[in-house]
């Protein structure tokens, strides 16, 4: 039985497609079988991350209303053979989803792979309500920043009433907070929430914390997931990520600043 | 000036927005959890009422018994009644 993971926030701009497009082809370079689904209907953009944006024919809503088959719209991500990605259409109406033609296809998918990764939408409309319904897990992915944790607090009241498993009366939906675009300097300077206190607020387990990096635009230019950056301090955090998904354990890194010698706090720079 | 700056920052601890943000953040989202799982005061004394009529006719613990007033979106609440009947009250 596959795993069915949403990657959501409530809140735009948090960095949702950028975490989807890293962990999924982090699973599969751990071996995993993913496909990644691109739930933002009418403004697809996982394509464009994950640089297969050229190889689109036909999306999840041509196989919803049957014009073309899975396997016809299934992308293979040409850097790791066991990761396909369903994209978004461009163009129709965010109606064409339901919880029957989703369902029909998440079960379809499930037969064939591990690990299914729902990029929602933002916002709290239909789209992003379907991207969580069928969900096991629940990546909550939040900025250390006001607008975005009560964002994040809504969607987590979104899991806990409107998703099948809340319906159905199941164990409830896995949450995972993962907090991106963190700026331990800032941190330190009092300008901005610590790790600490979002998780306070939130109350829900921490599964990463990526800190704010210049490595993420360069990633999403060339088309390279971040993870790929293995230099990088966001795409070694997001690495963290895939390995605790996995049921490994990882310390924390880049929750600190560096520290300064006293020189250099006392002559700057 | 960062020589200034390194003596004089000792002294003005200050609140800082970080922590200003943090609380403004407890309140409101305390706030919204509150509303979202919020119950009619009514209930309460709903549940004492109806369990006193059951136990006119029929033996029913707390345990085999539970009320649930739910939201399913929209406009649409449902009110759930679960009574577990003991081999007692058995029809049979």
């Amino acid at each position: 039985m596959a795993r069915i993971i949403v990657v959501t926030s409530g809140k735009g701009g948090v960095g949702k497609t950028t975490s989807s497009a890293a962990i999924g082809l982090g699973l599969a370079l751990k071996g995993q079988k993913v496909v990644l689904i691109d739930f933002d209907i009418g403004l697809r953009n996982l394509d464009l991350i994950m640089g297969c944006e050229r190889r689109v024919v036909y999306d999840f809503v041509n196989v919803i209303n049957g014009e073309a088959t899975l396997n016809q719209a299934l992308i293979k991500d040409k850097r790791v053979s066991s990761l396909s990605i369903l994209p978004a259409s461009q163009t129709r109406d965010k109606d064409a989803l339901n919880k029957e033609n989703v369902g029909k296809v998440l079960e379809e998918l499930g037969k064939t792979y591990d690990y299914i990764v729902c990029d929602s939408p933002a916002g709290i409309e239909a789209g992003a309500m379907m991207a969580l319904y069928y969900a096991d897990e629940a990546i909550v992915t939040t900025n250390p920043e006001v607008s975005s944790v009560r964002d994040s607090d809504r969607i987590l009241g979104m899991l806990a009433s409107r998703s099948r498993r809340a319906e159905l009366g199941l164990e409830p939906i896995k949450e995972h907070l993962l907090l991106t675009r963190y700026s331990p300097k800032r941190v330190d300077d009092g300008e901005m929430l610590s790790v600490e206190d979002v998780v306070d607020i939130l109350s829900i387990p921490l599964l990463g914390v990526i800190p704010e990096s210049q490595a993420v635009l360069k990633a999403s230019n060339a088309g390279e997931p971040v993870i790929l950056d293995t230099e990088s301090d966001a795409g070694k955090a997001y690495q963290d990520v895939v390995d605790r998904l996995l049921g490994e354990t990882v310390d924390f890194r880049f929750l600190h600043a560096k520290k300064k010698g006293i020189l250099s706090r006392m002559f700057g720079g | 000036m960062a020589l200034l700056d390194y003596f004089l920052r000792k002294k003005e601890k200050q609140v800082t927005t970080a922590s200003k943000a943090k609380e403004r953040l407890q309140i409101i989202v305390a706030h919204e959890r509150n509303s979202r799982n919020k119950q009619p005061d009514y209930l309460p004394q709903l549940t004492a009422d109806i369990l006193e009529v059951l136990r006119k006719y029929i033996k029913v613990t707390d345990e085999s018994f539970s009320i649930n007033l739910d939201n399913k979106g929209g406009d649409l609440n449902v009110l759930e009644l679960n009574i577990e009947l003991s081999d007692e009250n058995s029809i049979n």
